[in-house]
């Protein structure tokens, strides 16, 4: 499902940050860890096609990244990668359910309300669907993003630092919905943080 | 969801920003209208009322005065010229067609104007109702005039001195309506027509107990006011308005050259106002480029976001023009809305009192060009954010966060 080999990125006149060799099966659930800076951000990046590592090769979902000129490296993303982030960033004037659409809208896929219904229901948000976020709690957010995340239906699921600024009983059950979200779409899941607390949540771990 | 919706929703997210920019760029639109309807149809209908007329002769004073009230009856004439003048030029060799016209008083804020039959078939008018006048004080009524003062064939009114109809009131000579026009779309709609005879006779009557002695001198100094002419020849052009200038009483204008030159001193008001209305346009260019651009801080994340769902910068960039299209639109179109509004407002004001009509319900070929112009003024307003939008670094933007 993922392979990444002899990855390396430089940003401006730094020294280049190392990836080692990695794979991953479908359907695997992957802890990323290591200390801020160490190219966990950078490698998720990579894998979902934002930013162009300046070497080696990464293969996601039986795509060579590289191969993908910039559109249809951006549809790729939108069919295929979901991406929870820490900021849980969503778009402030539209409700839950807007949001929902509009990735539904920006992956080229048909705009369905069921399937939005459904996402949100697995979330336990589908009382705030005609909500603007910012009349939702932060853990309510959290599961409107993931909903977001997977409402495209991805083969793989990106989180990074999903875990930061909560709570340990939060943190915990973040990385439990990541992984039931995962095995509900049969998504591989890789998770990067460097949050203390979820070290042992799986199996699978890459140190960098 | 699509583009425009989604384009929309942020306009929405910034209500005053986007009426700001609406307001701006409907009032340019509206003003440019406006100034477009009012200026089209003036030239429209003064060429209606000058057609055929190659010269208008009267008394000397100014010729554009002498051409406002000969042909357009606006302003007030310049004095009246002898009837003999008249028969002179009518047997001129180079006058296909003159049509006297006597001009003195008014009726209700309408122009009483003494003419021969000729005048009505020259704008080509027809009866609505009645017929032409036979005898004298009898008269014809213009499809305004009708329409405005409701009065009927049968009717009976007199007329009062002076062309506001304000003045003292000929009461002992009331006319009879004895016909009234359809609409021409010409000078003639506000017009009350008579013959010239009539004319005379209302103002003979008026200096009082005459005997016959009296009656034969007055006869003898019959005048008429202006008298419209139509050329024999494009020769003639060059030889009638000289010999009638060499005249000591006469003048001849040519309304031709007269109209251009009110519309060359009327036109610098307008180009000050088509100015002003490109300002505030270019005033609501900068306001939508203001807007989207302060707005695209805010909206880093929102971009970053999307790109992480899929969508390539092209749609980014797409999504900020389509912002600047959909205010150039609705701009455009409120501003089309709001110019024939006041055109309509500004015709009902001008019919009440009595000056030349304008309409609102009128599209004119020329407001296509205000709304490409508008259009463009959007795009060009929301290229530079867009293609910020476009060049934003979505790896970065995140690690940000």
């Amino acid at each position: 499902m993922i392979a990444v080999r002899d990855l390396a990125h430089r940003y401006g006149g730094h020294e280049p940050i190392r990836i080692p060799d990695w794979k991953v099966a479908q359907g695997e659930r992957w802890l990323v860890l290591g200390p801020s800076g160490c190219g966990k951000t950078t490698l998720l990046h990579a894998l979902a096609g934002l930013v162009r590592p300046s070497e080696g090769e990464v293969e996601v979902a039986g795509e060579n990244l590289r191969r993908l000129d910039g559109a249809r490296l951006d549809r790729w993303r939108g069919a295929n990668v979901g991406i929870v982030l820490q900021a849980m960033h969503l778009v402030k004037h539209l409700t839950v359910r807007e949001n929902l659409r509009l990735a539904q809208y920006l992956a080229h896929a048909p705009q369905d309300d069921a399937r939005i219904a459904d996402a949100l229901e697995a979330l336990g948000v589908s009382a705030k669907a005609a909500r603007r976020p910012a009349e939702l709690s932060q853990g309510e957010r959290q599961r409107v993003a993931v909903a977001r995340a997977v409402v495209n239906r991805p083969r793989v699921l990106l989180a990074d630092e999903p875990t930061a600024n909560l709570d340990d009983a939060t943190a915990a059950a973040t990385i439990e919905l990541l992984a039931d979200q995962a095995s509900r779409y049969g998504a591989t899941l890789v998770v990067a943080t460097h949050d203390a607390r979820v070290k042992s949540k799986f199996r699978e771990r890459l140190e960098l | 969801m699509n583009i425009a919706s989604l384009s929309a929703s942020y306009l929405r997210a910034r209500p005053l920003q986007t009426l700001l920019s609406l307001v701006l760029l409907s009032l340019g639109v509206a003003t440019i209208v406006l100034l477009v309807l009012v200026v089209a149809q003036l030239e429209e209908r003064m060429g209606r009322d000058a057609r055929g007329i190659d010269l208008v002769v009267g008394a000397k004073g100014s010729p554009m005065q002498l051409m406002l009230a000969g042909i357009y009856h606006l302003d007030a004439p310049t004095g009246n010229i002898p009837l003999e003048s008249f028969e002179l030029l009518r047997k001129n060799r180079f006058v296909k067609k003159a049509i006297p016209l006597a001009l003195g008083d008014g009726w209700k804020g309408y122009r009483i104007v003494g003419a021969p039959k000729d005048y009505i078939d020259h704008y080509g008018a027809r009866f609505s109702a009645g017929r032409f006048y036979e005898k004298t004080m009898e008269a014809v009524l213009g499809a305004e005039v009708a329409a405005r003062t409701g009065a009927n064939v049968g009717d009976k009114f007199v007329g009062a001195h002076g062309m506001g109809g304000q003045g003292e009131e000929h009461g002992e000579r009331p006319y009879t309506v004895v016909g009234i026009l359809s609409s021409t779309g010409s000078v003639l709609d506000r017009l009350v027509l008579t013959s010239i005879d009539s004319v005379w006779h209302v103002h003979e009557e008026h200096q009082g107990p005459q005997d016959d002695a009296d009656r034969k001198a007055m006869e003898e100094d019959r005048e008429v006011t202006v008298i419209l002419v139509q050329y024999a020849s494009p020769l003639a052009a060059a030889t009638l308005p000289r010999q009638i200038n060499s005249q000591s009483e006469l003048q001849a204008a040519s309304p031709a050259y007269e109209t251009a030159r009110l519309f060359r001193i009327v036109g610098v008001g307008v180009e000050a106002m088509r100015g002003f209305a490109l300002l505030l346009m270019l005033a609501a260019g900068l306001s939508v480029f203001i807007a989207l651009y302060t707005a695209l801080e805010e909206r880093r994340y929102d971009l970053a976001i999307m790109r992480t769902l899929g969508a390539s910068p092209r749609r980014l960039f797409g999504l900020l023009l389509v912002e600047g299209i959909v205010l150039a639109v609705l701009g455009a179109v409120i501003g089309l809305v709001v110019g024939h509004g006041l055109a309509s407002v500004l015709g009902a004001w001008l019919a009440s009192q009595q000056q030349y009509p304008v309409t609102g319900l009128e599209w004119r070929p020329e407001e296509l060009w205000v709304l490409a112009a508008a259009l463009a003024i959007g795009i060009a307003a929301a290229l530079l954010p867009a293609w910020r939008a476009y060049r934003t670094d979505v790896s970065r933007t995140l690690a940000q966060a």
